[in-house]
C-alpha cells in the first residue's frame, strides 16, 4: 500500500507552492491517502507491451506559419494584474535564483 | 562554509583531470515567437508584444511555430546530429515570475536533435566535442530588480516583468561531457563555442549575439584525480555572455575546485554566477528537491515527426561546412596559414568575409580588423564583432582611403569614432573635419606660404636638392591639420620650384 | 409568455424565422425567468442582461435585413464560467479569479457571438470544474430545479440547471470526465461530450487538457446537435483540434426522431451495472434498452474489462495535469493577490495566495498531481495511468468491432442531496464511473433523459457512446430514443417543484 504521509504532504504542498496550514495538513493528509489507495490498483496492471496514451488522438506535425498575428495592447495585458509600475507587472521581491 | 583556497591553473593540471559540459540556449530569429504570432523581435516597449498565450493566461493554448521547428531541424544537421523521427514537447514545472505558466514548455526525454559532435582546432590540435542533444524550448519573460544597492535580484524591494521575451524560441544545445582537455580545456571550451556561434551565423537561425543574451553559455565543470576517469562533482555556472568569459570560467572554477579538493572538502554542487569584472563566480542555487521538475508530455502540443523527405530537403539548404569554407576562404584570400590562423583565434573570418563581400581587398580587411580593430576589441574587453564596427563600415572606409579620401591615418581616427559610437563614417568624417585636403587650390596656397616662410630651403630644392623638400612638406601637413595628402604636397612643391 | 420558454431551440429558431417573436423579447422572457428563479436555483454566477438585449436588439436588426447569420441567431445562450469571454468576468467558480475579466473570448464563445447568439451570463461550476456537484463553487452551489436540496451534478450544474430551470434555451458546458452528461442525467436534460478534438479548447480553461471537450446543454437532441454544429470543426489555434468537419449531426438527429433504429447495432456494457448502481436509476435504464429493441435495434452486450480500472486512471491524469494547469494562478499577473505581513517575498505570496484562492478540492488534485508526477512516482503512476487509457482505448475498438453505439445509465443515482459527499471525495467520484472512459479515449458521448425514478421522482439519464468522430450515431439513436420516451421535462410540474422546493 501507497503511503503519503503528513510530511510528504508538506513537501508536495511545498512544490505546489500552497501554504497549508496545520489544520489542512491534518484533513488532507488522510484524504489522499484514500484516494492513492484507491488509485494504488492500476500499479503493474499493464505491462511493458502495452504503450502509454498521452493523448486520444494520434495527430502529429500541427504547426504555425511564422507569421506575426497582431498582440495585446499593453492595457489589455496588464488589465488584471494586481500591481503594475512602468508597464511591467511589479511583483514582490524574489528570493530564488533563476532556473 | 568551504574553503576558496584558489590553486594555479598549472598545478591543478598536476593533481587533477578536468571534465566539462556546455549548454548553450539560443534565441532563434524567427518572425513570431515559439508558441505564438507576437513577434520575437528584441527591445519593444515592455508588455507590447504579449499575447494570451505567452502570457499564459488563463484558457489560452500554444501552436507550434513551423520555422523554429526548420532551424532546430538545420541546426541538428549541422552538428552532424540524428534528427527525432518522432518527438514530443514535454512541461517542465517549477515556479517562478519571470514564467507565464510556471511551467516552461519544452522538451526531456525526446529531443528534436541527439548524438552529434563539433570538431574544434585548439593551438594546432583538433578536439571532437560529442552534442548529446539539441532541444527546442521557450524563453522567459525579464525581470528588472528595484530598490536595494546593486539593482541585482539579492536585496531587491520588488522587481517588475516584462514578458516580451517569454515565448521566444530557445535551442538548448547540450554537450557530452568533455574528458581529456587537459591543460587546454579553458581554450576548448572557448572555441566549441565560437565555432558553435559560427555555425548558427553561417545558418542565418540567429544572431547569436552573447552581449544581447540571444546566445548564453552554461558551464558545467568538475576535476577528478588525475588518471582516476572518475566524474568528479559538478558546478553549473550559469549565463557566461562571452566567449573570453567562458575561457575565464572554466580557468575559475577550475582553480576554486582544485583549492577545495586539496583541502579534502567536497564540491558543494550548485550554480555558480560569472562577474565579468573580476572572471570569478560566486555561489547560486543549491540542486535541491525544487529540481523535481515533474515533467510530463504537452497535452495541448500534438508530437512532431518531421517526414525524412522534409530532414534531406532541409539539409539541402545547409551552408558549406566552417572547415571547408575556412580552406576555400583562406586560398581566395591568399592568406599564409599562419595569418589564417590568427584570423580565425580572432573570430574574424565571418568578419573579413563580409568586408570582402562589401567591395574591400581581403588584404586590406584583414589589416584593419587584425590590427586596428583587435586592439580596440582588446582595450574594451570585448569580442571583435562586438566592438562597435561592422564589416560594411570598414569597407566603406577603406573605400574612402583608396580614393585618397581618407589616409590610413585619417582612417584610424574615423575607426576610433565608430568604436566610441560617435556616428556613422559620414558623420564622424564630418564632426571630427578628417577628409583630405585634396583641393589643389587650397594646398597650392599652404605650398606657397611654406616657400616663402623658408626661402632657404626652397633655394636648395631648386638647385637640384630633392631631399630638402620633407621640410617644406611638414610645414604644409601642419598648416593643413595633418589632412593632406603628403604625396601631392610634394608633387606641388616639385612642380613650383622646378 | 411562459409558452415561449418552453420550446426548444429548434423552435424558437423557427419562431423567429417566421416573425413569431423577435429575439428581443425572447432574451427579456429569458432574463425575467432568471430574475425570477435564480436566486433559488443559482445557476448563474453573471447575468448580462445588458449585453444580451443588445445583441438582441442586432439579431433582429440583421433579421429584418434579411441577414440572419445562422439558424440560431438571436436564441439565447448560457455560458460556463470557464470559458474566456471579452468583457464579462471568468472565475471558474473560483475566488482565484474573482473579478478576472479576460481579453479575449474562446473560440466557441466567438462562434456563438459570429451566429448573433445572445449571451445571457455565466453559469456556476465547481471551482475549476472539479467536483460532481457544484458545491466546489467559491460562490455557493447551484441546486437541481426539481429539488432545491439536491444537487444539480457537476463540474456543470449551473449550465444544467439553467436549460432545466428554462432560464435558457441552451447552454455550453464543458466535460471532463462527465461535467456535462452526469448533470445532464440528474436534471433531466441533453448533454453532449463531443469527439476529443472536434470542439475548440482554444478559451477553455484547462482542467486537464487532454480529457476536456466543451459541448452543448440542451433540452432535445435536435437542440444539442443545432449547437454542437454551431460550435464544431478545425481552429488552428487549438493544436489539438481535428481537420474533419464536425457535420451531419442535425440531419442524424432529424432522422433518428423519425423512430427507425432497424440494423442499428446496440452494445450494454456488462461492466457498467450490478453493485454501486442504484436500482431506480437500473429499472429505467433497462426500459430505455427496451424501447431501443423495440425500436428495431439489435441490443447485444459487451464488456470492457479494462474500464474497471478507467477511475483510477482518470484521478492520476487529471490529477497530473491540472496540477500543472493551475500553476499558472500565482498572483503575479492576474487573479487574487494575498500578501501576508511583514517583508513577503514572492515566494510567500505565492504561497499565501494559492492558500486563500484555491478550495479543499483543488487543493486535494493539486497535491495529488504533484505527487503523480514526482520523479520516483511517475512511472508507477502517471505512466502506468496512460497504459490504461490504451487497454481503455482497445476496449472500445473491440466493442465497437461488434456494435455501432454502447450504453448505460450515465449516473449510478439520481441527484443526492447537498452535502451529502461534500467531505468524501471517493464517493463523489463515483458518480463519473460511467462517464469517464469516453474522456480517457477521446470517444463522443451523450446523456438524455430517461424518464423519472419510481422511488424520488429525480431524473434519470442514460448514456450513449460512439467511435470517435462518430458523433453522428448518438444523435440519431438519441433521437429516435427521446422520441420513444417522451417529455421528461415540464415547466409546470417544475414549477410547482420549484415552489415546494423551499419546503423539501
Ligand atoms: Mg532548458
Ligand atoms: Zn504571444
Amino acid at each position: 500500500m501507497p503511503e503519503i504521509t503528513r510530511d510528504e504532504v508538506a513537501h508536495l504542498a511545498d512544490l505546489a507552492r500552497i501554504d497549508l496550514s496545520d489544520a489542512e495538513l491534518d484533513h488532507l493528509a488522510p484524504q489522499l491517502q484514500v484516494i492513492l489507495e484507491s488509485v494504488a490498483s492500476i500499479q503493474g496492471l499493464a505491462g511493458d507491451d502495452v504503450p502509454a496514451t498521452s493523448h486520444p488522438l494520434p495527430l502529429t506535425n500541427v504547426f504555425r506559419e511564422d507569421i506575426v498575428t497582431p498582440s495585446l495592447t499593453p492595457e489589455q495585458a496588464l488589465s488584471g494584474a494586481p500591481s503594475v509600475e512602468e508597464q511591467r507587472f511589479a511583483v514582490p521581491r524574489i528570493l530564488g535564483d533563476e532556473q | 562554509m568551504t574553503t576558496e583556497t584558489l590553486v594555479p591553473f598549472d598545478e591543478v593540471l598536476e593533481r587533477y583531470d578536468p571534465a566539462m559540459g556546455l549548454e548553450v540556449h539560443v534565441e532563434l530569429n524567427t518572425n513570431t515567437k515559439m508558441f505564438c504570432g507576437c513577434p520575437a523581435t528584441f527591445g519593444g516597449e515592455p508588455n507590447t508584444q504579449v499575447c494570451p498565450t505567452c502570457l499564459g493566461l488563463p484558457g489560452s493554448m500554444p501552436v507550434v511555430n513551423a520555422k523554429a521547428v526548420e532551424s532546430a531541424i538545420r541546426i541538428g544537421l549541422a552538428l552532424n546530429g540524428s534528427i527525432a523521427e518522432w518527438c514530443r514537447f514535454a512541461r517542465k514545472n517549477y515556479f517562478y515570475p519571470d514564467m507565464p505558466k510556471n511551467f516552461q514548455t519544452s522538451q526531456y526525454d525526446e529531443p528534436i536533435v541527439y548524438d552529434g559532435y563539433l570538431d574544434v582546432e585548439v593551438e594546432g590540435e583538433t578536439f571532437r566535442v560529442e552534442i548529446e542533444r539539441a532541444h527546442m524550448e521557450e524563453d522567459t519573460g525579464k525581470t528588472t530588480h528595484i530598490g536595494g544597492a546593486t539593482g541585482r535580484i539579492h536585496g531587491a524591494d520588488y522587481s517588475l516583468v516584462d514578458y516580451n521575451r517569454a515565448g521566444i524560441p530557445l535551442i538548448e544545445i547540450v554537450t557530452r561531457p568533455i574528458l581529456g582537455a587537459g591543460e587546454k580545456a579553458p581554450l576548448v571550451a572557448k572555441a566549441y563555442v565560437a565555432a558553435l556561434r559560427e555555425i548558427l551565423l553561417g545558418l542565418g537561425v540567429s544572431d547569436v549575439r552573447m552581449d544581447q543574451g540571444s546566445m548564453r553559455c552554461d558551464v558545467n565543470l568538475s576535476l577528478s584525480p588525475k588518471g582516476s576517469g572518475e566524474l568528479g562533482t559538478r558546478t553549473e555556472t550559469k549565463n557566461v555572455n562571452s566567449l573570453r568569459s567562458v575561457e575565464r570560467a572554466v580557468r575559475f572554477e577550475m582553480s576554486r575546485h582544485a583549492g577545495i579538493l586539496d583541502a579534502g572538502e567536497a564540491i558543494f554542487q550548485e550554480t555558480r554566477h560569472f562577474h565579468e569584472d573580476t572572471g570569478t563566480t560566486s555561489a547560486g542555487r543549491p540542486k535541491s528537491d525544487a529540481d523535481d521538475y515533474r515533467y510530463f508530455p504537452e497535452p495541448d502540443l500534438v508530437p512532431v515527426a518531421p517526414s525524412r523527405e522534409w530532414v534531406e530537403e532541409l539539409r539541402g539548404t545547409l551552408p558549406e561546412p566552417p572547415a571547408e569554407k575556412r580552406a576555400r576562404l583562406q586560398a581566395e584570400w591568399g592568406y599564409s596559414d599562419l595569418e589564417m590562423r590568427d584570423v580565425w583565434a580572432a573570430g574574424a573570418m565571418v568578419l573579413i568575409e563580409e568586408t570582402v563581400a562589401a567591395g574591400a581587398s581581403a588584404q586590406a580587411a584583414r589589416k584593419w580588423w587584425m590590427a586596428e580593430l583587435s586592439r580596440a576589441a582588446n582595450d574594451r574587453g570585448v569580442e571583435l564583432a562586438e566592438v562597435g564596427v561592422t564589416p560594411v563600415q570598414v569597407a566603406e572606409v577603406q573605400k574612402l582611403v583608396d580614393a585618397k579620401t581618407l589616409t590610413d591615418k585619417l582612417a584610424r581616427q574615423v575607426f576610433e569614432g565608430l568604436v566610441a559610437g560617435e556616428g556613422t563614417v559620414a558623420e564622424i568624417i564630418d564632426a571630427r573635419g578628417l577628409a583630405v585636403v585634396s583641393d589643389d587650390g587650397a594646398l597650392g596656397a599652404a605650398v606657397d606660404d611654406a616657400i616663402a616662410a623658408q626661402p632657404a630651403v626652397a633655394e636648395k630644392i631648386r638647385g637640384g636638392n630633392q631631399a630638402a623638400a620633407g621640410a617644406l612638406i611638414g610645414a604644409v601637413m601642419k598648416a593643413t591639420g595633418g589632412k593632406a595628402d603628403a604625396k601631392r604636397v610634394r608633387e606641388l612643391i616639385l612642380e613650383k620650384l622646378a | 409568455m411562459s409558452e415561449l420558454i418552453q420550446k426548444s431551440a429548434a423552435e424558437l429558431a423557427d419562431a423567429l424565422a417566421a416573425g413569431e417573436t423577435t429575439s428581443v423579447e425572447l432574451t427579456q422572457l429569458y432574463l425575467d425567468r432568471i430574475a425570477a428563479v435564480d436566486g433559488e436555483v443559482h445557476a448563474f454566477l453573471h447575468i448580462d442582461a445588458e449585453g444580451a438585449l443588445e445583441q438582441a436588439a442586432a439579431s433582429d436588426a440583421r433579421r429584418a435585413n434579411g441577414d440572419a447569420l445562422h439558424a440560431l441567431d438571436g436564441v439565447p445562450i448560457a455560458v460556463k464560467d470557464v470559458l474566456t469571454t471579452i468583457g464579462l468576468p471568468t472565475t471558474c467558480g473560483s475566488k482565484m479569479l474573482e473579478g478576472w475579466v479576460p481579453p479575449y473570448d474562446a473560440t466557441v464563445v466567438k462562434k456563438i457571438k459570429d451566429a448573433g447568439l445572445p449571451i445571457l451570463g455565466k453559469t456556476n461550476m465547481d471551482e475549476f470544474a472539479m467536483g460532481s456537484s457544484t458545491e466546489h463553487s467559491a460562490y455557493g452551489p447551484t441546486k437541481n430545479p426539481w429539488k432545491l436540496d439536491r444537487i444539480p451534478g457537476g463540474s456543470g450544474g449551473g449550465s444544467a440547471a439553467a436549460v432545466a430551470a428554462f432560464e435558457a434555451p441552451l447552454a455550453l458546458g464543458t466535460d471532463t470526465g462527465g461535467s456535462i452528461r452526469q448533470p445532464g442525467a440528474v436534471t433531466g436534460t441533453v448533454g453532449v461530450k463531443p469527439t476529443y478534438g472536434s470542439v475548440s479548447r482554444y478559451g477553455l480553461v484547462a482542467l486537464a487538457n487532454s480529457l476536456d471537450q466543451v459541448g452543448p446543454v440542451t433540452r432535445t437532441v435536435l437542440d444539442s446537435a443545432l449547437l454542437h454544429e454551431l460550435i464544431g470543426g478545425h481552429d488552428p489555434l487549438d493544436s489539438t483540434s481535428t481537420t474533419t468537419p464536425v457535420t451531419g449531426l442535425v440531419d442524424a438527429a432529424r432522422a433518428g426522431a423519425t423512430g427507425d433504429l432497424k440494423g442499428v447495432k446496440v452494445g450494454v456494457i456488462k461492466e457498467l451495472a450490478g453493485e454501486g448502481w442504484a436500482p431506480d436509476v437500473m429499472a429505467k435504464f433497462n426500459e430505455s434498452v427496451d424501447l431501443l429493441t423495440k425500436l428495431g435495434a439489435d441490443v447485444v452486450e459487451v464488456s470492457t474489462p479494462s474500464f474497471e480500472h478507467a477511475m483510477a486512471a482518470y484521478y492520476l491524469i487529471l490529477p497530473a495535469e491540472c496540477s500543472s494547469n493551475l500553476a499558472k494562478f500565482d498572483a503575479m499577473r492576474y487573479g487574487l493577490r494575498v500578501t501576508p505581513d511583514g517583508d513577503p517575498s514572492a515566494e510567500d505570496v505565492m504561497k499565501a495566495s494559492r492558500d486563500a484562492g484555491f478550495g479543499d478540492e483543488v487543493k486535494r488534485r493539486i497535491i495529488l498531481g504533484t505527487y503523480a508526477l514526482s520523479s520516483g512516482y511517475y512511472d508507477a503512476y502517471y505512466g502506468q495511468a496512460q497504459k490504461i487509457r490504451t487497454l481503455i482505448i482497445e476496449d472500445f475498438k473491440k466493442a465497437f468491432e461488434q456494435v455501432d453505439v454502447l450504453v448505460s445509465p450515465t449516473s449510478p443515482s439520481t441527484a443526492f442531496k447537498l452535502g451529502a459527499k461534500l467531505d468524501d471525495p471517493l464517493a463523489m467520484y463515483m458518480q463519473d464511473l460511467a462517464t469517464i472512459p469516453a474522456n480517457l479515449a477521446g470517444t463522443p458521448g451523450i446523456s438524455i433523459p430517461a424518464g423519472v425514478s419510481d422511488q424520488d421522482g429525480l431524473p434519470v439519464g442514460v448514456q450513449l457512446l460512439a467511435p470517435v468522430l462518430e458523433d453522428a450515431r448518438l444523435y440519431r439513436v438519441g433521437a429516435a430514443l427521446e422520441a420513444a420516451i417522451g417529455p421528461v421535462l415540464g415547466l409546470d410540474k417544475l414549477d410547482d417543484r420549484l415552489a415546494a422546493g423551499g419546503a423539501a
